[in-house]
C-alpha cells in the first residue's frame, strides 16, 4: 500500500489557499448580485425613498426661508445643496451598513442553518479568508447599490458635488469601507456563539445607528447639540460609518459647505482614525473568531444540532 | 504506519440546557435538560484503506463522532486522531486530508448552479481552478448529474442534491472521507450509485479510507469491510460482517407476525431466549417479533404464550441472521 497524497503546506501554497478561498466566498455575492436582477431594482429604487423623504422636508425648509428672506436666497439654496448631499451619500452608505449587519454580522447564523458553516470550519482554509471572502464580495454587491443610488441623486434631486482632492476621497471611501467591514467580521464572530440573540441585536442596531452615526444629517450638528446628543454621536463615530461620512461629505461639498460648521474633525485626523479603527477592527476579529471558534466547538455550536 | 483513524477512550459530554430565570421550564424540558453523553469510552482503529461502518440506531453518536474526527467538536475527554494528527492540536493537516457528505445536506447557494457550488467548495482546499473544473465535469458524468450541471441548486431535487453533496466530497481527493449516511432518503437507483462509486473509489486506489454511517443494515452489510456497531455512545461490537453474524451463528432467528400483545414480559423470562424485539405494524394493525434463540426449543412454549393471550400467530419464520439480529442479540430491540 502507498502513502496518501503528500500533501504542501509551505507560506506560499497557504497564500494561493487564503487567495483561492476569498474569491470562492466572494464569488456568490458578486454573482448573485447579477443574477437576480429583480433585486437591483428593489435595492436601487427603495433607498430613494427614504433619501425622497429627507430632501422634501430639507427643500420645503429652505424655499420657506427664500420666501421669508429673499436677499439672503444663494446662502440658503447653497446650504440646502449640501444638505441634500449629505443625505444623498449618507443614502448611500446606508447600504453598506445594512449590508454590514444583515450579511456580514448575522450571516454565519445563517450558514449554520442551512449547514455551510460546519463545511466551511472544515476546510483548511484560514478563517478570515473566509470573513474576508463575504466581505470583499459583500462590498461589491453593495457597491452596485450605492452607486446606483449616487447616480439616481444626482438625476433626480439635482445635487451638485465638487471634488477637490479625488484621491483623498478614494482613501477614505476605501479605509472607511475596511473599517466598516472589520466592524461587521468583528460581529460575524460573536454570532458563532449567540445566533438567534444575536439577530435580534442586528435588529435592534439598524434604525439608531441611521440617527447616531449621522446617515441623513452632518453629524457634527448631533455633536455640538451638547449633553446627551453629543455623547450619542461620540458613540456613533465608534461605527465607522460616522466619520467616514463625515470625511466624504467634507470632501465632496469643500470645508466651506455649512459655514464650515458641522465637521466633526478635519478630513486628515478622520482618516487617521479611520485607519485606527479598521487595523483594530480586523485584530479585534482575527481573535475574536480564533476564541469563540474553540468556545463553539467545545460547546457543540458550531454545526446545527438538526444536522 | 499511524491508522487512517484512531480514538482512544473517546468521550463526548453535551451540556444540558443552562437553567434562566426569566424562562419557566416547558412541562417535558425538566428530564431533556440534564447532560447527555453522546460518546462513552470510543476506542477505535481504522486502517489505512478500510470502508468501515458505523452502525446504529438514532441518538447512538455516529454524528458525534463524525463532527470530532471532521475537527468541528472538541471531545470532552480522550483523544482522536486522523492520520496521525490530534483533532484537538493540529488540525490543519488533518482538514487538507479529509472531507465530509451528510445525507439530507442543504449546503451550497440556491443562487449558483451545481457546478458553481462544487467549485466553490473546492476552493476553500486551494485546488486550481482548471484541476476543480475538470474534476468536477468528470464526477459529474460519474454521478449522472451531467445534465444538470448548469441547474440552479434551489431547482433540483434532493436526490440531485445529494449526488452534488457527493461531488463536493471528492473533488478535493481527500484521503479520509466522512460520510454521515450518504444515502438517507434515496431512491434504489440514486442509492445504488452513490454506494457503488464509494467502494469503488476505495477499492480501487490505495490509500484511500472511508468512514460510513448508516442505519440501513443492507448497506453496511454489503459496503463495509468492518463494522463498529454502537449504540449510547459505546461500541458493543467491531468486525467483519461476516464475523458480526457468525456471533450469532449457533444461534436460531424467528420472525413471528401476531395480533398486538398486552404482555411481552414473559418472553424475558424463557428459557433459550437468548432476546427479542418487537415492531408495531400499525397499518397491519399486528406486530412483528424478532427472536434470537439459543435453539428451536422455545418455539412451542413462545406460540403458546401468545395464543394464550388470545392472540393469533399469522406467520412464523426463520431467518437467516442479519446485522440487525446481531444488534437486537446484544441490546434487546431493533432499530426502527
Ligand atoms: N449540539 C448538541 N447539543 C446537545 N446534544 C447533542 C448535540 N448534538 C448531539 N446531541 C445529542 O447527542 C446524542 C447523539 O447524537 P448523534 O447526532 O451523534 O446521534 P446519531 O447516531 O448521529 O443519530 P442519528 O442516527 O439520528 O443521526 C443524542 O442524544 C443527541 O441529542
Ligand atoms: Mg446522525
Amino acid at each position: 500500500m502507498t502513502a496518501a497524497v503528500a500533501r504542501r503546506s509551505d507560506l506560499r501554497f497557504r497564500i494561493g489557499l487564503n487567495l483561492r478561498s476569498i474569491v470562492g466566498r466572494a464569488y456568490p455575492r458578486v454573482i448573485g448580485a447579477n443574477r437576480e436582477p429583480s433585486w437591483i431594482f428593489f435595492e436601487a429604487v427603495l433607498p430613494l425613498l427614504s433619501i425622497a423623504a429627507y430632501v422634501f422636508i430639507y427643500r420645503t425648509i429652505a424655499l420657506n426661508q427664500v420666501a421669508a428672506n429673499p436677499v439672503d436666497a444663494p446662502r440658503i439654496l447653497a446650504n440646502m445643496n449640501a444638505l441634500v448631499a449629505s443625505v444623498v451619500l449618507g443614502g448611500a452608505m446606508v447600504a453598506f451598513w445594512l449590508n454590514v449587519l444583515w450579511s456580514m454580522a448575522s450571516q454565519l447564523y445563517w450558514e449554520k442553518e442551512i449547514g455551510n458553516l460546519q463545511l466551511y470550519m472544515m476546510a483548511p482554509m484560514n478563517r478570515m479568508a473566509l470573513l474576508g471572502g463575504m466581505a470583499v464580495g459583500g462590498m461589491f454587491m453593495t457597491s452596485v447599490r450605492a452607486v446606483s443610488t449616487l447616480v439616481a441623486g444626482v438625476v433626480v434631486f439635482g445635487v451638485v458635488f465638487q471634488v477637490a482632492n479625488p484621491l483623498m476621497l478614494l482613501a477614505v471611501f476605501f479605509v472607511t469601507l475596511v473599517a466598516l467591514y472589520g466592524l461587521g467580521m468583528f460581529f460575524a464572530s460573536l454570532y458563532l456563539l449567540w445566533g438567534r440573540e444575536a439577530w435580534n441585536l442586528s435588529a435592534l442596531m439598524e434604525e439608531p445607528i441611521f440617527f447616531s452615526s449621522g446617515f441623513y444629517f452632518p453629524l457634527g450638528g448631533l455633536y455640538q447639540s451638547g449633553g446627551w446628543g453629543s455623547a450619542v454621536a461620540v458613540l456613533g463615530s465608534i461605527i465607522p460609518a460616522g466619520l467616514g461620512l463625515d470625511a466624504l461629505r467634507q470632501l465632496t461639498l469643500g470645508e466651506t459647505a455649512f459655514g464650515g460648521k458641522f465637521w466633526v474633525l478635519s478630513a486628515p485626523v478622520e482618516l487617521e482614525i479611520l485607519v485606527v479603527l479598521a487595523v483594530g477592527f480586523l485584530i479585534l476579529a482575527r481573535y475574536a473568531l480564533a476564541y469563540l471558534e474553540t468556545l463553539a466547538k467545545r460547546e457543540g455550536k458550531l454545526t446545527s444540532r438538526h444536522q | 504506519m499511524p491508522y487512517a483513524v484512531e480514538t482512544r477512550d473517546l468521550t463526548r459530554v453535551f451540556a444540558g440546557k443552562k437553567k434562566h430565570w426569566w424562562r419557566k421550564p416547558k412541562p417535558n424540558e425538566e428530564e431533556s435538560r440534564g447532560p447527555v453523553t453522546a460518546l462513552d469510552g470510543v476506542s477505535l482503529q481504522i486502517h489505512e484503506g478500510e470502508l468501515f461502518g458505523l452502525l446504529g440506531p438514532n441518538g447512538a453518536g455516529k454524528t458525534t463522532l463524525i463532527k470530532i474526527l471532521a475537527t468541528l467538536l472538541l471531545p470532552t475527554s480522550g483523544m482522536a486522531f486522523v492520520a496521525g494528527n490530534d483533532v484537538t492540536k493540529d488540525p490543519f493537516p488533518i482538514r487538507q486530508r479529509i472531507n465530509m457528505v451528510s445525507g439530507g445536506e442543504t449546503s451550497g447557494y440556491g443562487l449558483l448552479t451545481t457546478r458553481e457550488n462544487i467549485w466553490m467548495f473546492s476552493q476553500f482546499y486551494g485546488v486550481p481552478s482548471k484541476v476543480s473544473k475538470a474534476r468536477i465535469d468528470e464526477l459529474m458524468h460519474a454521478f449522472g448529474l451531467w445534465d444538470k450541471r448548469d441547474a440552479k441548486v434551489r431547482l433540483i431535487s434532493s436526490g440531485q442534491r445529494q449526488k452534488m453533496n457527493m461531488i463536493r466530497g471528492f473533488v478535493t481527493e481527500p484521503d479520509i472521507l466522512f460520510l454521515d449516511e450518504p444515502t438517507l432518503g434515496l431512491d434504489v437507483n440514486a442509492a445504488r450509485t452513490i454506494r457503488e462509486y464509494v467502494m469503488n473509489w476505495v477499492r480501487g486506489q490505495s490509500g484511500k479510507t472511508v468512514l460510513l454511517t448508516t442505519h440501513y443494515m443492507a448497506e453496511a452489510d454489503e459496503m463495509c469491510d468492518r463494522i463498529a456497531i454502537i449504540d449510547k455512545g459505546k461500541i458493543l461490537a467491531c468486525d467483519t460482517p461476516e464475523n458480526l453474524k457468525r456471533m450469532i451463528h449457533t444461534q436460531t432467528t424467528f420472525r413471528l407476525e401476531v395480533d398486538p400483545l398486552q404482555d411481552t414480559s414473559t418472553f424475558q423470562r424463557m428459557d433459550g431466549v437468548v432476546n427479542f424485539s418487537l415492531r408495531d405494524d400499525a397499518s397491519k394493525n399486528r406486530t412483528e417479533l424478532t427472536f434470537i434463540l439459543e435453539n428451536e426449543a422455545p418455539v412451542a412454549e413462545i406460540l403458546s404464550a401468545i395464543t394464550a393471550q388470545g392472540a393469533k400467530v399469522h406467520a412464523l419464520r426463520k431467518t437467516e441472521p442479519t446485522l440487525e439480529d446481531v444488534f437486537i442479540s446484544m441490546v434487546g430491540r431493533g432499530f426502527e
